[in-house]
């Protein structure tokens, strides 16, 4: 136990490191997967395909393969960035968005056809009808499968440490490397922040199931 | 029966076609509502009265023909439709009161984001309608907590807030336990002793010999009637409409 508590400093970073990819990334990806859920259910068909393809694309390929398209691909396509920080939060967030789209996509689903035919029929356009009486009551079904698929990005920002960026999984290789006699301890160090992170998502999840489900 | 006199038409349908797959469920519609006249649609059911009804804000689209509504051919989907949806009002069966805002919000937002009226002026209005429907005292309830008669009253005054030059309503009480009809129907008939437009799908026969001017009979997508209420129920021409009316009637 006392390599962990010796390291504390280097696991607090590597705790903050994770928290600033997972809450970057998700911001984003929840800004995106929004959009591509909106595109998905659109009237225009060119939007609906884009989505489609993007999601299908995304979501049926390895994290791994978003990585290294974002660290070397890209670069090579002539997108410089300084920190390979950048590349993981591009991989993270564009991989995490084809989730979003379809957990945001099954929500608009679960509302009754009826609302949005009662909201063209009073004038609204396509925008209005999904932001003011869609989305307010796809997001209430959605937040649940939404906290799940966050907690898979905080998982999933693990792999970049396989990319030379320094967050939680990076510091505890960096260790385990460091304290070969000490391995085990080390991992479970690693793990317990992670479940610092992720445990409340959890908790956080179950109490807005309970707080916004509405009334037909 | 209305006492005004009805002018030029407001709602036209010319040759207006509509397959559902193989099912042909509009074959060549064709009817004119001028304004203040109150129009009952009824028939069998899957005799595409609703879909009449839902085509005419093009909730359904159609294949052949066209529909105007004061003048203007309906458009396809865009700006220019959502306005024209605007002038005509709809009433669902399901009653489609908007799960998530309260009764006054379910009213006022139209007025508010698709008008752009000031916020104190749509709550006013929409209060004075809720008032007239009988429902003012539920304004700041959610529509899961009203009665399916009170929901469908809401719904009315919904679409009136957008001040629509027609009415339509999609079997509006089809959903309602009997002792809520009446409550429904008090308000429809008001609205037409008031000189609105209304195009209305029902079964509520007492409706159709009350407050309209007109019934049209529809079966197997066809306009088989056009007559006024008395001719249609003492002399129903075609033994199709005969054969409806007998049915109902043995009841």
């Amino acid at each position: 136990m006392d390599v962990i508590l010796e390291n504390l400093p280097l696991y607090w970073n590597g705790f903050l490191r994770t928290l600033f990819l997972s809450a970057v990334s998700g911001v984003i990806a929840l800004v995106l997967g929004t959009l591509l859920a909106a595109a998905r259910v659109s009237p225009v068909a060119a939007l609906r395909g884009f989505s489609t393809v993007y999601v299908e694309v995304l979501r049926n390929t390895p994290l791994t393969i978003a990585f290294f398209f974002a660290a070397i691909v890209l670069p090579r396509l002539g997108v410089k960035f300084e920190q390979f920080e950048v590349a993981a939060i591009i991989a993270l967030s564009t991989y995490t968005a084809a989730f979003i789209a379809e957990a945001v996509r099954s929500g608009v689903n679960s509302v009754p056809v009826g609302q949005a035919e009662a909201a063209r029929s009073i004038g609204m356009n396509f925008g209005q009808v999904l932001n003011l009486i869609i989305l307010p009551q796809a997001l209430r079904t959605v937040v649940p499968p939404l906290i799940n698929i966050l907690i898979a990005l905080v998982k999933n920002s693990s792999v970049a440490g396989a990319f030379f960026v320094l967050e939680l999984f990076g510091y505890g290789r960096q260790l385990a490397n460091a304290n070969g006699d000490a391995v085990i301890p080390v991992l479970l160090g690693v793990a317990f922040f992670y479940l610092l992170l992720t445990v409340p998502l959890g908790i956080l999840a179950s109490t807005v199931e309970r707080k916004v489900a509405i009334a037909r | 029966m209305t006492t005004h006199v009805p002018g030029d038409a407001l709602v036209s349908l010319n040759a207006v076609n509509k397959h559902y797959g193989q099912l042909h469920v509009l074959k060549d519609i064709n009817l004119q509502v001028r304004k203040g006249e109150v129009v009952v649609v009824i028939g069998p059911s899957g005799s595409g009265k609703s879909t009449l009804c839902r085509a005419i804000n093009r909730l359904e689209t159609i294949e052949g023909g066209t529909i105007s509504i004061d003048g203007k051919v309906l458009p396809e989907e865009g700006k220019e439709l959502a306005q024209l949806r605007a002038d005509v009002g709809m009433v669902f069966q399901s009653f489609n009161l908007f799960a998530h805002k309260t009764i006054l919000e379910n009213v006022t937002l139209g007025p508010i984001k698709v008008k752009g009226v000031p916020k104190a002026t749509a709550d006013k209005d929409a209060m004075a309608l809720l008032e007239r429907v009988g429902v003012g005292h539920q304004a700041p309830k959610l529509p899961a907590q009203l009665s399916g008669g009170q929901q469908q009253r809401v719904a009315i005054a919904r679409a009136l807030a957008m001040k629509p030059k027609v009415m339509l309503f999609d079997e509006p009480t089809s959903a309602l336990d009997p002792e809520m009809i009446n409550e429904v129907l008090d308000v429809m008939i008001q609205l037409a002793k008031e000189g609105m437009t209304m195009i209305v799908v029902t079964h509520e026969m007492g409706f159709a010999r009350k407050a309209a001017d007109r019934v049209v009979f529809m079966a197997d997508g066809q306009i088989v009637e056009d007559a006024t209420p008395e001719e249609f129920f003492t002399n129903p021409k075609s033994d199709r409409a005969k054969d409806f009316l007998s049915k109902l009637l043995t009841h």
